[in-house]
């Protein structure tokens, strides 16, 4: 029997409740805040407008980035857009309609009151940026323009060309400078948090190592704040960049913090495929290409021609074929999983015979070639760079690629963990996405829970810290902790084995494709859950790391990252194995309608799945947090 | 047709060091690999012989993040002009070429090991006033100040700049004006940026100097190198906006 936890709601009506948090939550007053230090893990946007605010209100903070400068967190890299309510189309956008788009689109699977947070956040955002500096794309009239992104009906997205991610993150940025500047903050580049430090289940700092130097180092701190990000580079193919990883919160995971529905990962079905075993990375193409694309395969398998020369009769359209009334702008769980349906069957195309065509031809015929080139011509200037080819003249090649961890750290209302002190924001926490997140809504999270939640719920915190000392560094946890980072380098380095950690990631990462990826079985997960558990012994006494710590070492970081997804990787099958539904992108093969779609089970699984370490990797214990919808009713999602 | 490389590569310890190129040989490349994953595929074959492998900076791996940058045959990203160091790939090489690759070289950025350098004189430059001073919370409803389209394009312009360093390692005289004037002008083109306008020039090149960045002569060699073609007006910009700066005080 499994137990359940609270998220610590609070009372009243949806709407109001946010305001009354506000209106109760425990204040610190200026000149105490100064002796209060908080420790933020990561600079994209919800680490960077975290610590930038908290600087800007008085505390003392210490920014910490594996990155060699703040600027480069994987925020940097989202194309498409943000989502906030402005209704300035006056469409008939509001907080309701938002809060409703949000929480269908993830299939049921969120809380409502954090849900409805974000929505009613979302304007502020959009002010907060312009006040930056942030170029948004503009009318001719000078106001800001919108746009519409998948699953919803109103235009809520705000966009900088398709660099929307960099323009926020550099607002976020400059302003983080700004207080180092003032002397409020403290930034550690090359740094990497090795340790989380706890005392009696409380965050009291964090154990890094200074990835040029090599040097171990304690920082203590009255709350840590972790906002690492995702963790889809766990299937090693992913849109996501090279050192994103999932040690920051895998490490608090082993002191107690709990992580909740590690297995939803969102996988992009516009992203380029894998064009042989050196592949490192797969770009992503922005979802706006579906907006003209017809994606198809061809009839017959066996069928060599080149996709010009394949006539209609020969091609199948099986988006069109199979959701009439979205077609092509399916959303992207759908998309993707009709997509690798299409590629086991042996439909795929390329080399590889692992992607399917996105194809411009009818969109050149019907509008122009000079209105295909103003809409996309920087993604297909993109795309010809990376393939060599021109989309004007072949279809594109692409296939689903790993995106988006919608699992993360449980955390409350408060965004706490289950540590107390310890927060999490940002994709490092689970909170708002439910079991599918919606395109544009988080950079929209992230950028709301370090600019507008965590302010006010981490003071609610520090008021209770006020008379405490800040944690000593010479404390013999902060010592033994330092020990344990200290012997775990060395083994990695001692191991001498035969195979990098590359090499272990790569096989990890097409184990949990194949089995823990776009659908999942029973059958499937029992398999690999002992595949994982074997190669983790593998990597054990085979692991191949040169060189030593007292130096800039990337093979040993990797080694790191790689020994924590190996826990995670079983953590996320147990967790795909516990859901006996499917929802959102968590697809399981057996509960599925005649039709091959998602069934739901809102009985027995309208709940959050919340995972504490045992110290068995192979048997965590499941805690509930019970989902409850007083505010809508809950549909199926369908969209044929 | 699997390709024949021949790399040159610079080698060195720490910043101590002083560094010495050494010779590899590589077979059977995919042209459509990239040119980071041909350094992938270097490097484990150093593993496998028990040597080091060599170390270089890189992380989004699609032009965005501005981390990686190496000298490529003595061109900042390598031959094809604006584009990143991983965004080349291997078909734009002939079998059996040989590739010079070095760290970006600047006295403002000391080499740290083999190819990675340190580029932290940036956020420096950025602390110095790179910024609009608005703080969380303070922002007025965005819509009240209409910007003109073409005004936010060219903020747009000169705010894409990654922070990749590739102008200055371009630059005979290392000069940092082609990222500071990126800033400047985005900056100084929106009416949220006009308050601190001169402040912000006149900070931004003073700290300029002080990080040993040298002076620029317009020989422009920095735009066409840029990954993303910032444009050396900016740097015009910049010097309109200083002495404009200068005159008023
Ligand atoms: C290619 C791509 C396109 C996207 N497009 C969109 C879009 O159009 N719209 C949208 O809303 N969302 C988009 N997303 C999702 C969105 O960008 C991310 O969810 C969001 O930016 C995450 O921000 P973050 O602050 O949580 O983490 P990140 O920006 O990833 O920052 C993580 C930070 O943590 C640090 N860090 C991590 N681990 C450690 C450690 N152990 N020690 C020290 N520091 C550490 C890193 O250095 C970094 O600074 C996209 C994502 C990708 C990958
Ligand atoms: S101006 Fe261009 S070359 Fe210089 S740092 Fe910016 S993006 Fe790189
Ligand atoms: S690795 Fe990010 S720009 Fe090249």
């Amino acid at each position: 029997m499994a137990n359940f936890i609270a998220a610590k709601i609070p009372e009243g009506p949806l709407e109001k409740k946010w305001q009354n948090y506000k209106d109760q939550a425990k204040l610190v007053s200026p000149n105490n805040r100064k002796k209060l230090e908080v420790i933020v893990i990561g600079t994209g946007l919800s680490g960077a407008s975290a610590a930038a605010s908290l600087a800007e209100m008085g505390y003392q903070v210490k920014s910490f980035c594996f990155q060699d400068s703040p600027r480069r967190a994987h925020s940097v890299a989202a194309q498409g857009g943000v989502n906030a309510m402005k209704n300035y189309k006056n469409d008939g956008d509001s907080v309701q309609r938002m809060f409703f788009d949000t929480l269908k689109g993830g299939d049921f699977r969120a809380r409502e009151a954090n849900t409805y947070r974000l929505a009613q956040c979302s304007a502020a955002l959009i002010d907060q940026a312009v006040a930056q500096g942030v170029p948004f794309a503009r009318e001719y009239s000078g106001y800001l323009s919108n746009r519409s992104f998948g699953g919803v009906q109103v235009s809520r997205t705000f966009y900088a060309r398709g660099q929307t991610g960099q323009q926020l993150l550099l607002g976020a940025y400059q302003a983080l400078l700004r207080q180092q500047a003032k002397g409020k903050v403290k930034i550690f580049n090359r740094h990497e948090m090795l340790e989380l430090v706890c005392e009696n289940n409380t965050a009291k700092g964090i154990i890094t190592r200074n990835l040029v130097s090599g040097k171990i180092e304690r920082h203590a701190a009255h709350a840590v704040i972790i906002a690492s990000g995702g963790f889809g580079k766990i299937y090693y193919l992913s849109t996501l960049a090279m050192g994103c990883n999932a040690s920051a919160i895998w490490r608090a995971h082993k002191k107690g913090a709990l992580m909740a529905n590690p297995s939803w990962t969102q996988f992009h079905p516009t992203s380029l495929p894998q064009s042989g075993s050196y592949q490192s990375k797969l770009t992503l193409m922005s979802e706006s290409l579906r907006n003209d694309g017809r994606i198809w395969v061809p009839k017959n398998k066996k069928d060599a021609r080149n996709p010009n020369e394949i006539p209609e009769s020969d091609r199948d359209y099986y988006l069109e074929r199979k959701y009439p009334s979205y077609g092509n702008l399916a959303p992207r769980d759908i998309a993707s999983r009709a997509a690798k349906e299409q590629i086991d069957n042996g439909f795929g195309v390329g080399e590889l015979k692992n992607a399917v065509y996105l194809d411009f031809a009818k969109a050149i015929k019907d509008l122009g070639k000079t209105t295909i080139q103003k809409r996309y011509g920087n993604l297909f200037d993109m795309y010809e760079k990376i393939t060599g080819i021109n989309a004007f003249k072949e279809p594109m090649k692409i296939s689903p690629s790993a995106h988006f961890s919608m699992g993360g750290l449980w955390v409350d209302y408060d965004l706490q963990t289950s540590i107390a002190g310890l927060f999490a924001i940002g994709e490092a926490n689970f909170s708002d996405h439910g079991a599918n997140r919606l395109g544009a809504n988080s950079l929209l999270q992230a950028c709301v829970d370090g600019y507008y939640i965590l302010p006010y719920t981490l003071q609610n915190y520090l008021a209770t810290q006020i008379d405490k000392p800040k944690p000593a560094t010479h404390s013999q946890t902060f010592i033994d902790a330092e020990e344990r980072v200290k012997t775990q380098l060395q083994t990695y380095l001692n191991t001498n084995g035969t195979k990098t950690p590359d090499e272990y990631h790569k096989e990890l990462g097409k184990l949990l494709y194949d089995y823990c990826g776009l659908s999942r079985s029973r059958k499937g997960l029992t398999f690999v859950i002992k595949e994982i558990q074997r190669l983790r012994e593998e990597f054990k006494t085979n692991l191949l790391v040169l060189g030593d710590t007292n130096q800039i070492n990337s093979e040993l970081e990797k080694a790191g990252r790689i020994a924590d997804y190996f826990e995670l990787a079983e953590l996320m099958c147990l967790d795909a194995l516990n859901r006996e539904e499917s929802c959102g992108t968590h697809f399981r093969e057996e509960y599925q309608s005649d039709e091959g779609e998602a069934v739901r089970n809102d009985n027995d699984y309208a709940y959050t799945a919340a995972w504490e370490w045992t110290g068995n990797p192979s048997q965590p214990e499941l805690h509930k947090e019970k989902l409850v919808f007083k505010n809508v009713s809950l549909s199926t999602r369908s969209y044929i | 047709m699997p390709m024949k490389l021949q790399l040159k590569i610079w080698r060195q310890k720490n910043s101590d060091d002083l560094g010495k190129f050494n010779t590899y040989e590589l077979k059977d490349l995919n042209p459509a690999m990239s040119f980071l994953e041909m350094l992938d595929t270097l490097n484990l074959q150093l593993i496998k012989n028990k040597e080091e492998p060599v170390e270089f900076d890189h992380d989004c791996r699609e032009g965005i993040c501005g981390q990686c940058g190496v000298m490529i045959n003595g061109i900042a990203h390598g031959e094809p002009k604006n584009i990143t160091t991983c965004q080349l790939h291997l078909r734009e090489f002939k079998d059996g070429d040989t590739i010079v690759i070095e760290p970006f070289r600047a006295k403002a950025f000391p080499v740290l090991k083999d190819l990675k350098v340190d580029r932290s004189a940036f956020d420096t430059l950025i602390a110095s006033g790179g910024y609009i001073g608005v703080e969380t919370g303070q922002a007025p409803e965005a819509n009240t100040t209409p910007i003109p389209q073409e005004i936010a394009e060219q903020a747009f312009d000169a705010a894409a700049c990654i922070g990749c360093g590739a102008c200055v390692a371009t630059c005979k005289n290392e000069s940092a004006a082609l990222f500071v004037g990126a800033k400047i002008s985005h900056l100084a083109s929106l009416p949220q940026g006009k308050a601190e306008r001169e402040k912000r020039v006149l900070n931004m090149v003073n700290r300029m100097d002080e990080l040993k960045f040298g002076h620029c002569t317009n020989t422009e060699a920095c735009q066409v190198e840029c990954p993303q073609d910032i444009s050396v007006l900016h740097i015009a910009k910049l010097n309109y906006e200083y002495l404009r700066a200068k005159f008023k005080k």
